[in-house]
């Protein structure tokens, strides 16, 4: 190792010492983590409120006069965009990504830190331009969080003024920060390993950053190019994706442009982001499941391959998205194929999780239930997606309720469920303190039931038709009667699940200061970042001398150890060389 | 803990098995520094930007019904009363290949702790690329002065406007944008400031600057010469 960063300098010369230094102009990776985590969650909560209205629109139609079907439009587009790129992508890679690699690695800091301060900065100021657009004239975009043109920039549709080209701007911003910081994850996994540390040893979490990471470098240009030639359209009057239209009787300017381009690129980068999202979660699960079942993770290496080949597969299935869009519908057999496919790995991730649960020492713990529960709820929505995959049985289910069932179970609340066990497992490490165990246990269960009793009649509804993104339901002969009162069911179950994530965050406020001391690795994990001299781990993360690493990170229960388990940086005893079954493991 | 300063190996043995028995055993998977390696990755997403640009620029052009333009009697000029075809282009495109050699001798008098020729020869090639970008300033206003906007233009589909005004435009950003950075390695590189970390910054910027290179031979393939 002949290259030093700063970060790997004695650590006096550049510990922080006043608060801004400290906690604002930090270009320590845990604050940085801490502060994407914030501001995610703060948005993330603007959408849960937006959630929240749209659900009460739609249960108890005729009732609340304070939503338009604009503003509900409105509400449909930015709960989407938000939660996907501004809360989930923003907290799995910017939060958890920036706090675990270096200490999971064995790494100071990230490569390159001012980078990462900045991706931080650039990341706010996407969410301001983002939340500005609540209060321009016009209102936010109501396109759709697929902002297919050419409604998206027509009159027409609500926010087509000032609120798409906030959106538009707003996302480029992100992109700019999302690549400040990816490359540096990217970077400090390649380059930054302590001593030891093989690629084949890094814990799974690690793995799935890294790989979602550089699907992210990969499939973000495509959005950031079709928001440049959609910023195009709008403001300058370029056709890209506009096709001569006459809208309100009036022939407009566009001529030529192609919409399905825009659909094409869109969900080029779209479908990568499922995995952008997904496969940090997927990993993370993995770490917090072998902790908490006391027991090795099953197939290690075919849950590495299984994440690189989902990773590699994600770029060849964007037209799945497509079927209806009047595409070559040769393309759609091609792009069936590929995505059936993608099931093969994905099973083989769902089947080892299950097998490291059999005959395992599993501690209910909260992050175990919400762990297991993620189990439950991404399985369910992976079964669906095989339904969708398929072109003829998609045709009829397209925009309907069970696609919004379908992608809430699998991309929405499944890496909710694993950044919950994600959070309260590494909570005890961030803040030095232990949540209240009863709180998240209730937390818990009002959330894994409340989603299933809000979205398993979903299914139901889109097998009746029931077409999503409409205001109201009206009356039509092809709907019954009882679909209503189902709506209103959901509408109370999803308020229900809203207001219980002011469990969550009391918990999480209240245990910083009055949670027990939860001392050094109370889950007795084996991975890296729980062993620091410090916790919460100090600047520079290990003191004067970096960690060494001579072992796997699921070294748990194993025969004739002193404890049930024994952390990565503990040498290998002669006892263990020559009994020579771990020596596959460690090799 | 030394500080790399040229290219020497930093696996624990050379070649293939060096390679091998680090990305198996230890901490780094490529013998480079972290900014060259930052760098490269970085240049493989803005070739997915490219690509991208590329890929949607030709789904316009063979999505077109309106006539496309014939560029090479647009981007021609009559120098002297002779008519030349693409000669502005052709000048452009030779500009920019010669400042990648020069680019090259930079980096190699770099690692040869030679300064004032590093500086020279970066300087030298931040000028060709300054040049570049104003040849193309006169070829974006001599287009908009006969007519040709974003939206429309009167030789043919409106799309060859948008996408010469989009890519070129991107493209001429990154020029711009490795003309700063030039001069401010250079500068630094006058100042010393590299003496002690070593000149693989210089190489780096090589980087940069024979990507946007590269980039202008596919721009100048699929959207001049097509």
């Amino acid at each position: 190792m002949q290259n030093v960063a700063i970060a790997d300098q004695p650590d006096h010369l550049h510990d922080p010492q006043t608060f801004v230094t400290k906690y604002i102009y930090s270009q320590d990776h845990k604050v940085i983590a801490i502060q994407y985590a914030l501001t995610a969650v703060f948005v993330g909560l603007v959408a849960l409120v937006l959630s929240g209205l749209m659900r009460l629109q739609l249960g108890f139609p005729d009732t609340f006069d304070f939503i338009n079907p604009s503003d509900y439009l409105q509400f449909v587009t930015m709960h989407g965009m938000i939660m996907v790129i501004y809360l989930l992508t923003a907290l799995l890679l910017g939060g958890f990504g920036n706090y675990m690699i270096p200490l999971m690695i064995g790494a100071r800091d990230m490569v390159f830190p001012f980078m990462n301060m900045l991706s931080f900065w650039f990341y706010l100021l996407s969410v301001l331009v983002l939340l500005a657009s609540f209060f321009v004239p016009g209102g936010p975009t109501g396109a759709g969080w697929t902002l297919y043109p050419p409604q998206a920039i027509l009159a027409g549709t609500p926010g087509h003024d000032w609120g798409i080209i906030l959106m538009l701007a707003s996302l480029v911003i992100f992109i700019i920060a999302f690549t400040m910081g990816g490359l540096n994850y990217v970077t400090t996994v390649l380059q930054a390993r302590t001593h030891g540390m093989t690629l084949m040893r890094m814990p799974l979490t690690i793995w799935g950053i890294f790989t979602a990471t550089v699907l992210g470098l990969l499939a973000f240009p495509a959005l950031l190019v079709s928001a440049i030639m959609m910023m195009l359209d709008k403001t300058l009057g370029t056709s890209f994706f506009m096709p001569a239209l006459v809208s309100l009787g009036e022939n407009l300017d566009y001529s030529g442009g192609s919409p399905v381009l825009f659909q094409h690129l869109f969900w080029f980068f779209g479908h990568p982001e499922v995995y952008i999202v997904a496969l940090p979660a997927f990993g993370m699960v993995s770490d917090v499941l072998a902790t908490h079942a006391r027991k090795n993770i099953f197939g290690y290496r075919m849950m590495v391959w299984a994440i690189v080949g989902i990773g590699g597969l994600s770029f060849f299935v964007w037209a799945h998205h497509m079927y209806v869009s009047g595409m070559d519908p040769a393309f759609g057999f091609f792009f069936a194929t590929t995505t059936l496919i993608i099931a093969i790995p994905t099973a083989i991730k769902v089947y080892n999780w299950i097998l490291t649960l059999y005959r395992g020492n599993i501690h209910l713990t909260v992050p175990m239930l919400f762990a297991i529960g993620f189990i439950f709820t991404f399985t369910h929505g992976g079964l669906t997606g095989l339904f969708l995959g398929n072109v003829t049985i998609d045709l009829p289910l397209s925009d309907t309720y069970f696609v919004v069932a379908h992608f809430h179970m699998v991309m929405g609340v499944s890496p909710i469920m694993v950044l919950f066990a994600a959070i309260y497992h590494w909570y005890p490490l961030i803040t030095g303190r232990m949540f209240n165990e009863r709180l998240g246990k209730l937390h818990f269960w009002l959330t894994f039931l409340g989603t299933y009793a809000i979205y398993l009649p979903m299914h139901y509804l889109g097998f009746l038709g029931v077409p999503r993104r409409y205001f109201a339901m009206g009356t039509t002969d092809f709907i019954p009667e009882s679909a209503p009162s189902l709506n209103a069911s959901i509408t109370i179950s999803a308020l229900i699940v809203g207001l219980s994530q002011l469990i969550f965050l009391y918990n999480v406020f209240w245990s910083i200061r009055h949670g027990k001391p939860a001392g050094h690795n109370p889950w007795g994990a084996t991975s890296l970042e729980w062993q620091t001299p410090d916790v919460p781990p100090r600047h520079g993360n290990w003191g004067p001398e970096l960690p060494r690493v001579y072992r796997w990170a699921y070294d748990y229960a194993v025969p004739g150890a002193e404890h049930d388990f024994i952390p990565q940086n503990h040498p290998v005893s002669e006892a263990e060389q020559t009994a020579g079954e771990h020596e596959e493991h460690n090799s | 803990m030394t500080i790399q300063t040229d290219k020497s190996s930093s696996y624990a043995e050379p070649g293939i098995d060096g390679m091998v028995s680090d990305w198996s055993a230890d901490k780094q998977n490529f013998d480079l520094p972290w900014g060259k390696l930052m760098m490269w990755i970085f240049l493989l997403s803005d070739t997915f930007i490219f690509s991208v640009f590329l890929t949607g620029y030709m789904n316009v052009r063979l999505s077109q019904t309106d006539n496309w333009p014939n560029a090479s009697e647009v981007f021609a000029l009559e120098i002297g009363g002779v008519h030349l075809p693409l000669i502005l282009i052709a000048i452009m495109t030779f500009v920019l290949i010669t400042s990648s050699g020069t680019m090259a001798m930079a980096v190699n008098c770099a690692y040869n702790r030679d300064r004032r020729k590093t500086v020279l020869l970066m300087a030298l090639t931040a000028l060709l690329g300054a040049s570049f970008v104003s040849m193309q300033v006169f070829e974006w206003s001599k287009l908009i002065s006969e007519g040709v906007r974003p939206w429309g233009n009167p030789f043919g589909a409106a799309q060859f406007g948008s996408a010469f005004f989009m890519i070129t435009g991107f493209h001429g950003l990154h020029v711009t944008a490795g003309v700063i950075y030039l001069i401010v390695i250079a500068r630094r590189v006058s100042r010393g400031y590299y003496e002690d970390k070593g000149y693989a910054i210089v190489e780096i910027t090589g980087l940069y600057w024979h990507f946007v290179d590269l980039v202008w031979v596919f721009i100048f393939a699929f959207f001049y010469l097509w």
